[in-house]
């Protein structure tokens, strides 16, 4: 109704506000008594921990796909969609491929559902706190001395979250097509194993973590100044709201499941376990 | 009931130290109800403020074991073990013990550009439920300002107060922004004079609001996620452009004289 609208100022303020006046309290980082590096100590070993194991499968190349082999054809979430011409033959649901000589095909793809994750809001909270120590905690000083917060470059790149969420959709609708591709039988007919409801869950979870997004919010329907000017999209942010209360759950939750389906899906393509067929 | 040691900070912008104070704790009492106490018995020129003592009001807020807490709402039976730590809250200037100087806060307050409605329509402006509800959240706030004070962004660098409103007027902001009647566009001022972009989103003064408003995800992100509509997001801006081209356009040919 009133989309035209004009950019505004500043007004002057006429309150005297002391810049540098002596401050209350002792001059320590913080009198906090709780166990406040607790919180920080678990992000970081969980963080490092899946770093690690990410980065180690992601150059492996192999092990990521269980197809004629098996009874039912599974991909590691890390390697799909498997893009790259040393795919192992089937794994690759589209007509084409990229030449990257010996490099690991999850190494093409891998940066959308990372830039995803290192751009998503809660994250940028853990990680904030927890490895750039600004803060470590509430009310315990920060590590740094200057801090310019996300005005610039580098971290002024977050504000391409949205852009990482569209293409963590397009994501997660190749990896449910994975996940029902994965209730297929190899030589014909529909079947349950063990595998086809790891990707399953993987997928759900995922999906979750995507639609529970801040920015997802803001798309559906945050960004119209007035809801009952636009009744279908209010409709929409009231479903994406209380997802999004549960954001930081599907965060952790999502990347727990996708380190495991992708161990999964190794242990039964390297041969160390079979895939435990229902029916 | 056993005894409990209170460890204040008496001073002013002189400097100061913490002061022990040990007394008898009673059953149901909140830490200004000590503090009270001390000031009847040992410490009549302990200053601190109050006034509802019912966390409406926001005067009592300090911090209390190192957190920003209303001393008002804070149960001494909530307490650990050991004596117990109370300063003024850190992000502002001391004036006299437990009482600081938060001109800070009604500076910023007196910057921000107030609602702008259209003319009045016929019949009066109408307003929906579910617009009114929108914001109703950000209308809890009392003013108690420990979301400033817990904010690193003014409490570990006193040199960013020149271009930082903090989240207390985030809220404000984000308000007015999602206010269906405003014509007024605060975005670029958002951006680049109430600094928008320097905070971190780590979540401290939704942890401290005592009124449990969610202002990270309920005010400042919809707030980032505006500015990045305005400044980052080129097919937005694209979107706009064309938005704008066509309506000319159709002005254009309402104005042009008929054959």
């Amino acid at each position: 109704m009133f989309e035209e609208r004009k950019a505004v100022t500043a007004l002057e303020s006429s309150t005297q506000v002391v810049l540098g006046g002596t401050r209350g309290g002792p001059d320590v980082s913080t009198l906090r008594q709780d166990r406040w590096w607790l919180q920080p100590v678990i992000t970081v070993s969980i963080l490092t921990s899946f770093v690690i194991y990410a980065t180690w499968a992601a150059f492996q190349g192999v092990n990521y796909f269980v197809g004629a082999t098996g009874v039912h054809e599974l991909i590691s979430p890390f390697y799909s969609p498997c893009l790259s011409t040393s795919c192992v033959e089937g794994s690759s649901p589209f007509g084409f491929a990229f030449n990257v000589g010996s490099l690991s095909p999850a190494l093409i793809i891998l940066i959308f559902p990372l830039g995803f994750r290192m751009t998503c809001y809660y994250y940028r909270r853990s990680y904030y706190r927890a490895f750039w120590w600004s803060p470590p905690a509430c009310a315990v000083a920060d590590g740094h001395t200057n801090y310019s917060g996300e005005t610039r470059f580098p971290l002024v790149i977050q504000n391409a979250h949205r852009y990482f969420f569209y293409f963590g959709v397009v994501f997660n609708v190749l990896l449910t097509y994975d996940a029902i591709r994965s209730f297929h039988v190899v030589g014909g007919g529909w079947g349950i194993s063990v595998g086809s409801l790891v990707l399953t869950l993987n997928a759900t979870l995922l999906w979750l973590y995507s639609l529970s997004c801040h920015a997802c919010r803001h798309i559906c329907g945050g960004q119209v100044r007035s809801f009952s000017q636009h009744p279908i999209r209010h409709k929409l942010w009231k479903l994406a709201t209380p997802l999004n209360a549960k954001h930081m759950n599907f965060a952790w939750a999502s990347l727990f499941v996708v380190a495991l389906t992708d161990v999964y899906v190794r242990l039964v393509s390297s041969g160390a376990i079979r895939d435990l067929v229902f029916f | 009931m056993s005894d409990v040691t209170m460890r204040i900070w008496r001073g002013d912008s002189t400097g100061g130290q913490f002061e022990n104070y040990t007394l008898e704790q009673n059953e149901g009492e909140v830490v200004l109800d000590v503090i009270h106490r001390i000031q009847a018995t040992e410490a009549p020129d302990l200053a601190c403020r109050w006034n509802c003592k019912a966390g409406k009001c926001g005067s009592c807020a300090a911090e209390i074991n190192g957190k920003p807490r209303l001393m008002c709402m804070t149960r001494m039976s909530d307490m650990p073990e050991g004596p117990i730590t109370v300063t003024p809250m850190k992000t502002f200037p001391i004036i006299r013990d437990l009482v600081t100087d938060v001109s800070f806060n009604y500076a910023q307050a007196e910057k921000v550009p107030a609602l702008l409605p259209p003319p009045m329509p016929e019949g009066g402006y109408r307003i929906f439920q579910e617009d009114v509800e929108r914001s109703q959240e950000f209308r809890k706030c009392i003013e108690c300002f420990m979301c400033q004070d817990v904010c690193h962004v003014i409490r570990d660098h006193e040199d960013n107060k020149q271009h930082y409103a903090g989240p207390r007027f985030f809220i404000r902001y984000a308000e007015l922004e999602m206010h269906p009647l405003d014509t007024n566009d605060r975005r670029d001022l958002i951006r680049e004079d109430m600094g928008l972009g320097y905070c971190n989103i780590t979540k401290c003064c939704t942890e401290v609001c005592p009124e449990h408003i969610k202002i990270t995800d309920n005010a400042i992100i919809p707030l980032k996620e505006r500015v990045v509509d305005a400044h980052y997001d080129p097919v937005a801006w694209l979107g706009r452009k064309i938005r704008r081209k066509t309506k000319v356009s159709a002005q254009d040919a309402a104005v042009q004289p008929a054959p």
